[in-house]
């Protein structure tokens, strides 16, 4: 044994012992390997989330010092991105001016032309200021952020933004920053709105920009009631120093000094970028992502021959979601920060690790032999597949490894979470979804068990109480197993697949719920960490509650009743040129020139309810308000990029300016007063946003039409109408499946429990009913008769003529004579020189051939076993394929039949029955034909008697011995019955009943208008059978089916036709031609519907009155075993194990459904819409009207070898169906509540 | 790195293929509409022919997309002049070669007689698809210290694909004599000054061209291969039925 096979070998063992150990404690390995997952995961709270903007770090002003490059430990709350300088400092000064008194002399035009007048002077001011303190002078220049070149492409902000020097920005830059171009300009807000982007921009826009505050709040407008201009100088320094900051500050304070202003200051804001994607990165990022999800959809659809395909393919997905979540975790937990752009990275480590595994392991487990127990179904798959699991693994771990040296440092990182990622892959393989599987099989078989458990329980039958004889069938409904049924309304309206999908939706309500929980936690989130979000507004509520400044006197504008606000009356706002030097710590510098030339005198008289300026805290972190994109699209125009970078923001420095109105109206342009403010521009303005809301409104009831119209086109692609197609979808009843959806999804169940009729000790052979009661023969001979409601026996009609002992040689009778035990003892004769004809019993037995309502089938099965070893040379001619050759072998058993006579079997000691009647029972020959109406049985014999049996008392009434060929088919209908013998003659009887019938006694309901009230018979009465017209040779060749309804007897055959009698005077109506085979099965109903079905696969209708064929159709290769019809649709089903549904006027072919081979062919129709089918040891419930399985009712355990051969739909709506030597009564209650 | 493997493989290379695609085929009786569509060969051939090249398409206009260097343009100011940042006859190019070497794959498989069973299934076709948009990832994306390593790299990711995928002999010699001849078209290409190469390290084009050509072809023939699959399924259907 080489060591390989050592190696295999342990793998094997170790993987066998795995399987037990997972298959044996699924639970707490589950809970185990969830908290293992959610361990490793713990981690990654502490990573970013995606999409929640920039992050912010805040620092005090005062002891703030550039941070160094290296992570220097654990400085508390430090983000990791802190570190290093920032891209560029960044200073706003708040700029809040106001004329004021407004004077009513005034334009509108003048509420913001001085106001943005002033930035020129303040935009000298900065520029010229200095700072020199011992280490040397510092202006701007040297500290400011130099900038050299606009973006190539941006041409036409070119004239706006500063191409050179300095980046300061400031609504000055629309005019050059020259206060003659903007004293010269005509129109201002034409100016500022000149450079707006076309269209929609969510950014930000160059006024953003330039003003440095949100347009609205600037007041830049013709509409301005508040009339106080806010704007901001932005000024951008690439350097920090704390003294030329300060003396700035001191300095623009001390020109303009903000009266009441409580803004804080000592605080700064660094603000960390995440990295921006752009939509030429996003695509071959979806491309990648879409690859993923093809992979995994292709990988998952290969799952198959389990309970909960969904759940798996989940389980599947999970593991490997969660061996990448617990590799970037494990990376994080040691120190390995991931560097590496997870969005991009993550679908190439899914499909590194892959799903292979996870499929190998299923498919595995699944090919398993079912019979063994789960665990060690589990251990043997898994120790199958261990060596190519482990074979893989070492593979792609070889390549990682190699991978791993190309040291390239992106590579090596891949390769590390790679490593990982599939390491805890493995792990989560052998300990998660292991456990899954083995859940899942044992759901599976748990399934299965239950339908099992019927039978093992009902095995035993109950015992017998003393009170009852020994063939009492067990109580009713004594099975402990339940087996369900799907309500009323979900039967009687089966749905398509995909509105089951969509019920199913809809239903829980999944889809929404989920989707809704995330929408919110996600909003959440974002509300709570966005910069502009809750925190902030939290945050401004609470401090405008404390109030920040004297409310002052009387003259509150009422808009502004909470605000804090101040007026500018108010003598400590009093604006002051005089130094008024506050005793600032730091020294006084004075700018060089230009000393206030536009300085605005004092207006200490200023009236009330003029211009507010209040300083809130709203104003304290102004560029909140921007948008996000703001700094980082600010620098973009320079080509410098924020992306994993940070800026610090500093305290802005407020600056309050007032203005008087004649400074306001020198500062006029001479246009301004040309256009007086009419409203238009207002509702310009107004409109203009109406338009773009209008405009975005209607694209998006676009895009929306236009997805409903591509779904809709989807949907029209992707379904066609053509479901329930032969059977595809679900042709094959598997003992696994159970009566729910799909989808998982079973509605609430109402139970049906089969009623075994036991008390046959051999195969039943015929079985007839009337609705009240049943009949049964058994190939023993025994007729019992049962209560069809409770079924209970009512009486045996037991066979004391052994002429079982003809059945010993017979291989499927061997059962038999084992009952009949001594008895059959001696007189067993033996025919080797038939054993070639045993097939054709079992070929029988086995094979579907009754039609439902076929019940007067004659038992072919004792005749095989004559003594006659001389063999008609016909039966050669018989094909041996066909099962169903049933006119072959009548034909075949007649012409064995005929030369025996009586006198071949010793006559059976003769047991009088109990009535002692003028008949005598026929005990040696066996029932072939039964048929039972009102409380009389008639049954015909192989010997060609007909005899009527009282079926309450058991008792002979009559019989008739007028044919002497066996009796093949009967049909009673009121009071006549018709024989089809052997020999292809017809004969009809009239039963006679020297007392008027007894209409009083009127038993149950009248059938669903096949058959007449059936009258009853009282047991005073005599009645006589008499022969009243024989219709020799009927048919060229044996008869095969004989039915009776609405007045007509209809009667097919192997000559290939069929006729219609009228049963009042037996008169041959119509030959009916067109069959190219053998007829096999036919329908008829009251409403005089004829279908017929022929050994060609043919399917014909027949309009009776006219004996014209309506229609002809090829359904099935092979013969036609049973035909069924409703109002709208004929059922039949074929050799082929095909069930095929026809639309009933235009004979064409709705669906078919296919079955299991070899399942039985009977057919039942309970109502419109309700199909029952027999199968091996099942009946199987479909819906008629989208041909789905509903609900395969299982009958007993040994239900394997038996198949349902005969089955009965009585008018209560339960079934009757032969199985084995037992019959099972299957009531359907829902029918029966829709019934009544 | 600009224009780079675009080029995924070239018009020439694919010219002296023309001829065995328009060859022989015999319309065979018309089923019904469908199946007849799947029956007809030479209607097979077209509708393969069609789907790889859009693919062809699709993957060089990605794969082009991702070359573009990142943060150029944070203001994107036309997505569609950098899908179409390449010259107009790179994708077309791409496709109709991708078509023809998807093509003669399938056709190699069953002139030699070996029809290739290894791992034909579509989630496999699917993650082969995706390690060749992973290695053009990593060509584009990944800082290596020198072009020798970058190409050394790819070349193994390539021999790893062809293990992981394909491991046919014929898959492996067709792959490599594709890849030198689209190679030397380039070459031809670039010296007769159709476009070039930023920074070119072997003669006139990038080191690593080969393995991505090689990469592209034998991820095109598992395209192809799968396709064909539809076919010969079929055609062994319709011979078990007769």
């Amino acid at each position: 044994m080489t060591l390989r096979e050592q190696l295999r070998e342990k793998i094997s063992a170790a993987f066998y012992r795995h399987g037990l150990l997972c298959a044996s404690y699924p639970v707490p390995i589950i809970l185990f390997t969830s908290a293992s997952i959610l361990t490793c995961c713990y981690p990654l709270l502490r990573l970013p989330l995606p999409g929640t903007g920039p992050v912010e770090f805040t620092t005090g002003v005062r002891d703030y010092s550039v941070p160094s490059h290296e992570p220097q430990g654990d400085l508390g709350e430090r983000p990791d991105w802190y570190r290093g300088p920032p891209v560029a400092y960044i200073q706003q000064v708040l700029v809040k001016a106001a004329v004021s008194p407004w004077d009513s002399s005034l334009v509108p035009v003048d509420v913001f032309r001085s106001p943005l007048g002033r930035a020129f002077s303040l935009l000298e001011e900065i520029r010229n200021h200095v700072y020199s303190d011992s280490s040397g002078i510092r202006s701007l220049e040297s500290l400011c952020l130099q900038v050299t070149d606009l973006f190539p492409g941006l041409r036409r902000m070119q004239s706006v933004l500063p191409e050179h020097g300095c980046l300061l920005v400031s609504p000055g830059n629309y005019w050059q920053n020259q206060q003659e171009l903007f004293d010269s300009d005509p129109d201002l807000l034409k100016t500022i709105q000149k450079h707006e982007p076309k269209g929609l921009h969510t950014s930000a826009t160059l006024r953003d920009l330039l003003f440095g505050v949100p347009g609205k709040y600037t007041g830049v407008s013709h509409y301005n009631r508040k009339r106080v201009v806010t704007y901001t100088i932005t000024v951008v320094l690439s350097s920090y120093d704390a003294g030329f900051l300060g003396s700035l500050r001191s300095r623009l304070k001390q020109l303009h000094p903000s009266a009441n202003c409580s803004l804080r200051d000592d605080h700064m804001v660094h603000v960390h970028f995440k990295e921006e994607i752009g939509i030429a990165e996003l695509i071959p990022l979806v491309t990648t992502y879409i690859i993923l999800f093809a992979y995994i959809y292709f990988s998952t659809r290969k799952i198959d021959m389990v309970k909960s395909k969904w759940g798996l393919a989940l389980a599947a997905v999970v593991t490997v979601l969660s061996s990448l979540l617990m590799s970037v975790g494990l990376c994080t937990l040691f120190g390995l920060t991931p560097t590496l752009n997870g969005g991009e990275i993550f679908p190439y480590l899914v499909v590194v690790i892959g799903l292979e595994n996870v499929l190998v392991l299923t498919k595995s487990v699944v090919s398993t032999p079912v019979d063994l127990e789960v665990k060690l179904r589990i251990a043997q798959g898994l120790s199958n597949e261990s060596w190519s699991i482990m074979k893989n693994m070492a593979t792609e771990l070889c390549i990682i490894l190699i991978g791993y040296f190309t040291l390239v440092p992106a590579i090596q990182e891949f390769c590390l979470f790679a490593v990982v990622g599939l390491v805890s892959d493995f792990f989560l393989q052998m300990f998660f979804f292991t456990t899954v599987l083995s859940i899942d099989i044992r759901r599976m078989e748990l399934a299965d068990l239950n339908r099992r458990l019927p039978a093992e329980a009902g095995l035993p039958p109950p015992k017998p109480g003393p009170l009852r004889t020994r063939e009492v069938p067990p109580p009713p409904r004594p099975s402990p197993h339940t087996i369900t049924l799907q309500t009323p309304a979900f039967r009687n309206l089966r749905l398509p697949k995909r509105l089951r999908v969509v019920y199913f939706l809809a239903r829980t309500r999944l889809a929404q719920r989920i989707i809704m929980v995330g929408t919110v936690i996600w909003i959440g989130i974002l509300v709570y960490t966005d910069p502009a979000g809750i925190r902030t507004y939290l945050a401004a509520q609470v401090s405008e509650q404390s109030p920040l400044g004297d409310p002052g006197g009387g003259g509150l504008p009422p808009h502004l009743g909470v605000a804090p606000v101040f007026r500018g009356g108010d003598p400590t706002s009093t604006l002051s040129i005089h130094p008024a030097p506050d005793p600032t710590p730091l020294p006084e510098n004075q700018s060089q020139g230009h000393h206030g030339s536009a300085r605005a005198g004092p207006l200490p008289q200023a009236p009330p309810a003029v211009p507010q300026i209040t300083w809130g805290a709203e104003d304290e972190e102004g560029w909140r308000r921007l948008s996000f994109r703001h700094w980082p699209s600010l620098f973009s125009y320079y080509n410098i990029t924020l992306a994993k970078r940070y800026i610090s923001i500093l305290p802005v420095i407020p600056v309050t300016v007032h203005l008087s109105p004649q400074e306001a109206i020198e500062t006029r342009h001479p246009q301004d007063t040309r256009h007086p403010p009419p409203p238009i521009p207002k509702v310009a303005a107004d409109l203009q946003t109406d338009l773009t809301l209008y405009k975005v409104a209607a694209l998006g009831l676009a895009a929306g039409v236009l997805l409903v119209l591509l779904l809709f086109c989807l949907y029209r692609v992707l379904c066609p109408r053509n479901y329930g197609q032969n059977g595809v979808p679900h042709g094959r009843r598997r003992r696994g499946d159970l009566p729910c959806d799909d989808y998982g999804y079973s509605p609430p169940v109402s139970e049906i429990s089969p009623l075994l009729l036991r008390g046959h000790s051999m195969d039943i052979e015929c079985l007839a009913s009337d609705g009240m009661l049943l009949a049964s023969c058994c190939l023993a001979g025994q007729i019992r008769v049962w209560d069809a409601q409770t079924g209970d026996c009512l009486t045996v009609i037991p066979n004391h003529g052994l002429n079982s002992v003809s059945l010993s040689g017979s291989g499927g009778a061997a059962a038999v004579s084992e009952c009949l035990g001594s008895e059959a003892g001696g007189s067993s004769v033996t025919a080797d020189g038939l054993s070639e004809e045993e097939g054709y019993p079992l070929r029988r037995r086995t094979a579907p051939a009754r039609p439902t309502l076929f019940t007067d089938q004659p038992d072919l099965t004792p005749l095989i076993d004559t003594n006659f070893t001389s063999q008609p040379p016909s039966h050669l001619s018989t094909p041996p394929r066909d099962g169903f050759d049933f006119g072959g072998l009548v034909e075949r058993a007649y012409m064995e039949h005929e030369p025996p006579s009586p006198s071949t079997y010793p006559a059976p000691s003769s047991r009088a029955s109990t009535a002692g009647t003028q008949a005598t029972p026929d005990w040696e020959s066996s029932v072939w034909a039964m048929e039972l109406r009102g409380n009389l049985i008639a049954a015909g014999r192989s010997s060609g008697k007909l005899e009527l049996w009282d079926a309450v008392e058991g008792s002979l009434r009559c019989s008739n011995e007028d044919g002497v060929s066996g009796i093949t088919a009967l049909a009673f209908l009121n009071n006549r019955i018709v024989a089809a013998r052997l020999n292809g003659s017809l004969d009809f009887f009239t039963v006679e009943i020297n007392k008027p019938l007894c209409l009083l006694q009127y038993r149950g309901a009248p059938g669903r208008g096949s058959m007449p009230p059936s009258p009853c018979y009282s047991s005073e009465d005599v009645i006589s059978c008499q022969l009243t017209r024989s219709v020799q040779c009927a048919h060229q060749k044996p008869i095969t089916v004989l039915r009776a309804a609405a007045g007509r007897v209809v009667t097919g055959s192997q000559d290939h036709t069929v006729r219609i009698y009228r049963l009042e005077d037996s008169c041959c109506l119509f030959t009916l031609q067109g069959h190219s085979g053998g007829i096999t099965s036919i329908y008829i109903d009251q409403t005089m519907v004829l279908a017929s079905g022929g050994q060609d696969g043919a399917i014909c209708l027949w309009d009776v009155l006219t004996g014209s064929r309506v229609s002809h159709v090829y359904g099935h290769r092979g013969d036609v075993t049973s035909l069924v019809c409703t109002t709208s649709c004929v059922i039949s089903s074929g050799l082929d194990d095909l069930i095929c549904i026809w639309d009933r006027s235009t004979g064409i072919k709705l669906y078919s459904i296919q079955q299991e081979v070899g399942c039985g062919a009977s057919l039942g129709v309970i109502s419109e819409s309700l199909l029952v089918t027999g199968g091996q040891g099942c009946v199987s419930f479909w819906d008629l009207n989208f041909g789905d399985l509903l609900q395969t009712v299982y009958l007993g355990q040994s239900s394997d070898g038996q198949g349902v051969r005969q089955l009965l739909v009585l008018d209560n709506a339960a079934i009757v169906c032969d199985f084995g030597s037992e019959l099972s009564l299957v009531y359907v209650p829902s029918v029966l509540e829709k019934l009544d | 790195m600009s224009l780079t493997l675009t080029a995924m493989s070239d018009s020439k290379v694919t010219s002296g293929q023309q001829q065995w695609s328009g060859s022989g085929q015999t319309p065979r009786p018309a089923r019904g509409p469908y199946i007849s569509v799947i029956t007809n060969r030479t209607t097979n051939l077209l509708i393969r022919g069609a789907m790889l090249f859009s693919v062809g398409v699709f993957l060089a206009l990605v794969l082009n997309l991702l070359q573009v260097q990142r943060n150029v343009t944070l203001f994107p100011p036309d997505v569609i002049s950098s899908i179409f940042s390449s010259a107009w006859w790179v994708p077309p190019c791409c496709g109709t070669a991708s078509a023809l070497i998807g093509l003669l794959y399938p056709c190699i498989d069953s002139r030699l007689g070996e029809p290739h069973k290894f791992k034909r299934e579509w989630s496999s076709v699917m993650r082969c698809v995706a390690v060749f948009v992973g290695i053009n990832h990593a060509s584009a994306k990944v800082d290596f210290a020198n072009n020798v390593q970058l190409s050394l790299t790819l070349a193994a990711l390539s021999i790893g694909l062809w293990w992981t995928f394909d491991r046919s002999r014929s898959g492996f010699g067709l792959g490599v004599s594709i890849a030198l001849l689209a190679t030397l078209a380039t070459q031809l290409l670039v010296y007769n000054g159709v476009f070039q190469y930023t920074s070119p390290d072997f003669l006139y084009i990038r080191s690593w061209l080969p393995c991505i050509f090689f990469a592209g072809v034998i991820t095109m023939g598992n395209i192809g291969r799968q396709l064909a699959l539809y076919e010969y399924k079929f055609i062994q259907e319709k011979s078990h039925q007769d």
